[in-house]
């Protein structure tokens, strides 16, 4: 299996994973064909973030994003919800370059959320692990990091007209 | 893959628009379990779960039996497949995201070939 990936050439697209760890917790994991100062770079530096963070899939673009990635810094990233506006923000709570980020997501009204991504390279590739830990199993749902709602509620379109 | 009528995806998708509603089926995931119990778990009156059990038992997610004066609650057979289906919708968000990451970062790497190639000279 790992042989036959080798021999294959390269410029295919990683496989994202997507585990639910506990009723709390969601696991995400995919390899970036990057060395991982690189992957960071797209991670905390806003005006590259805000291009990948909501998929041009979706018909989504942030109307701002702001990021204060260090240490007690904090983000802001506004959607244009319905008529209005929805915001997402927190706080950075770790800032370790190249290796790993921890941030909060504070808006929620049943207690934060904590990210962690860890940058991993071996050979050249990144491997990344985005770690959510909900307050609550019911947050898990509605929660900041993946789950942007209306592009979720875009994408059940999708899938229901399929 | 089932092929359900769109119809019922639309019912299946309304129900589960509702953080408590997915928070149920999640419970019930778990295990069966009476509608006062669930109300006790999501904090609710038992009037406000009814309405809930309701919407999910109208969309096939659930269904009740009552026993005595206990109504129970049980995943109904569709339950478990949209939990699935939740995970892989998930899944492909993340899956996009990361596609988008993958074409800024192959814009870095080619910027750093170049920057590089520039201070050689």
């Amino acid at each position: 299996m790992d042989e036959r990936r080798k021999s294959e050439a390269t410029p295919t697209k990683n496989r994202t994973t997507l585990e639910r760890k506990s009723d709390r917790e969601v696991v995400v994991t995919r390899t970036v064909n990057a060395p991982a100062r690189l992957v960071f770079e797209a991670w905390t530096k806003a005006e590259l973030f805000r291009r990948w963070w909501v998929p041009k899939s979706y018909g989504q673009t942030l109307l701002s994003c702001e990021m204060d990635v260090r240490v007690g810094g904090q983000y802001r990233l506004v959607f244009p919800f319905e008529n209005s506006t929805m915001e997402f923000f927190g706080t950075y709570v770790e800032v370790t370059p190249h290796s790993r980020l921890v941030w909060t997501n504070d808006e929620g009204d049943a207690g934060k959320t904590i990210t962690t991504v860890t940058f991993e390279e071996k050979g050249g590739k990144t491997l990344l692990v985005v770690h959510d830990v909900y307050p609550s199993a019911e947050a898990v749902d509605t929660g900041s990091t993946g789950a942007l709602p209306e592009a979720l509620d875009q994408l059940d379109e999708l899938l229901a007209s399929l | 893959m089932v092929q359900y009528p769109q119809s019922h995806f639309d019912t299946s998708f309304g129900a589960l628009s509702d953080p408590t509603r997915r928070g149920v089926l999640e419970q019930l995931g778990r295990a069966d379990a009476s509608i006062s119990a669930l109300a006790e778990r999501f904090q609710m009156t038992l009037t406000g779960m009814k309405k809930h059990v309701g919407v999910l038992e109208q969309a096939g997610l659930v269904t009740t039996e009552k026993v005595g004066r206990v109504r129970t609650c049980r995943l109904g057979a569709r339950g478990l497949e949209e939990e699935a289906e939740w995970i892989e919708k998930y899944r492909q968000l993340w899956s996009a995201r990361f596609d988008e990451l993958d074409n800024v970062v192959d814009e870095l790497k080619r910027k750093e070939r170049v920057d590089g190639r520039k201070k050689k000279k």
